[in-house]
């Protein structure tokens, strides 16, 4: 594997297949955990490196698994690595796990890393796939960021906690309630197929 | 008495787990296209929850309690939840083909639908005991289905109409999601 070939699965997740724009996967956390800043980020994070480390271990071990019962396998690799994420939180960073609660275990059942081990992992290097994760996740966190912003400046009037408008601004609570999160995903999708197509 | 029917209520429409809590997002989005696809999932989910929330809570309270291993619970529940689905399939496949036929392809993608997950871990983390277990793991999945058919009638007609290009498919699918969302939160007062 080149260098140069690392580097494009690399970038793209970044823009090309950015999840959850362009590869439409793991909604649930997307739209749960954009609330503030602070959570699309952790969220992010947390995903970022289940992912890596599943694409790296299934990668590693592809030539034993039989092809018959793989997704109990890439099911167990994943669910190993979100243990340890749970653990380190829970002991780290204690307020961002209560504020994402459920979420941090289910990123069991988050298609992102499932779909790349049988999609890419499976079939590919462990260098290449630990790009690839690396990537998608960097790219996942950008967008979690991003939509978690939007909804934290213009819901609450705060970015990551600090005030952004004057006093007198009014929050506009819609953004910030579950009904927020599913129309701001929609225009964003909107806006990414608008870009996309020039 | 009284309590399970509010809780059971609350649990569909209130704080409904599709809408409001946001579990079960892309089989929603999947599967919400044409109006038999969705009563297909819906059952499918109703029909799991129930039989995967007794086993779960059941493993938590006989092995995991007693052996002080909540902290591998994900593991445990995913797994468990991943054999359940595989055993009805083959049972279904043999007893009640005429069951199976409707709901056969939509039995495997449940493994991965986060409102299975996500409710039997609500159950245990509200150390609910077994009869109201019992009441959110049918209440749960029944809003899911409520919501899930209600919109696949919305999306049968925004097919039909002229979207705008980028906004096609998915995109309007959220947007009209969440106003459905809104429509659910005006529940919230009744409760």
């Amino acid at each position: 594997m080149s260098d140069t070939s690392l580097v494009k699965e690399f970038t793209k997740g970044l823009w090309k297949e950015i999840p959850p724009f362009r590869l439409v996967l793991g909604i649930c956390p997307t739209l749960a955990c954009s609330k503030a800043f602070n959570n699309g980020f952790g969220m992010g994070v947390a995903l970022t490196f289940v992912l890596v480390c599943s694409n790296i271990l299934v990668s590693a071990i592809r030539k034993y698994i039989p092809s018959k019962i793989r997704v109990p396998c890439f099911i167990v690799v994943v669910a190993t690595f979100v243990v340890i994420v749970e653990l380190v939180m829970q002991a780290y960073t204690y307020p961002l796990f209560l504020q994402l609660g459920i979420f941090i275990p289910l990123i069991v059942v988050n298609c992102i890393p499932l779909g790349r081990a049988e999609a890419f992992a499976y079939k590919n290097g462990v260098a290449a796939s630990a790009a690839d994760g690396l990537g998608l996740g960097i790219g996942y966190t950008l967008s979690l960021s991003f939509l978690g912003s939007l909804r934290e400046i213009f819901g609450v009037g705060t970015w990551n906690g600090i005030q952004i408008f004057g006093a007198d601004f009014q929050p506009f609570t819609f953004m910030v309630e579950a009904p927020g999160a599913f129309v701001c995903l929609g225009l964003l999708l909107g806006l990414m197929n608008l870009a996309g197509k020039k | 008495m009284q309590d399970y029917i509010l809780f059971a209520v609350s649990a569909i429409l209130v704080n409904n787990i599709l809408l409001i809590q946001y579990l079960g997002n892309c089989p929603f989005l999947g599967t919400s296209k044409r109006m038999d696809t969705a009563v297909g999932m819906a059952m499918a989910v109703v029909f799991v929850l129930v039989m995967a929330g007794i086993v779960t809570w059941t493993v938590e309270q006989v092995f995991l309690i007693p052996l002080k291993l909540q902290f591998v619970r994900t593991i445990v529940f995913i797994l468990v939840i991943a054999a359940l689905v595989q055993f009805v399939e083959l049972w279904l496949k043999k007893s009640i083909p005429a069951l199976y036929a409707g709901l056969g392809i939509f039995l495997p993608l449940i493994t991965t639908n986060c409102c299975v997950l996500g409710v039997c871990l609500l159950n245990i983390q509200e150390n609910y005991g077994f009869l109201k277990m019992l009441v959110s793991s049918t209440a749960y999945p029944m809003g899911f289905g409520l919501a899930l058919i209600l919109f696949a009638g919305l999306r049968e007609r925004i097919i039909i109409g002229r979207v705008p290009g980028p906004m096609q498919d998915t995109a309007i699918g959220l947007v009209a999601s969440g106003f459905m969302s809104l429509a659910f939160l005006g529940f919230k007062g009744m409760i």
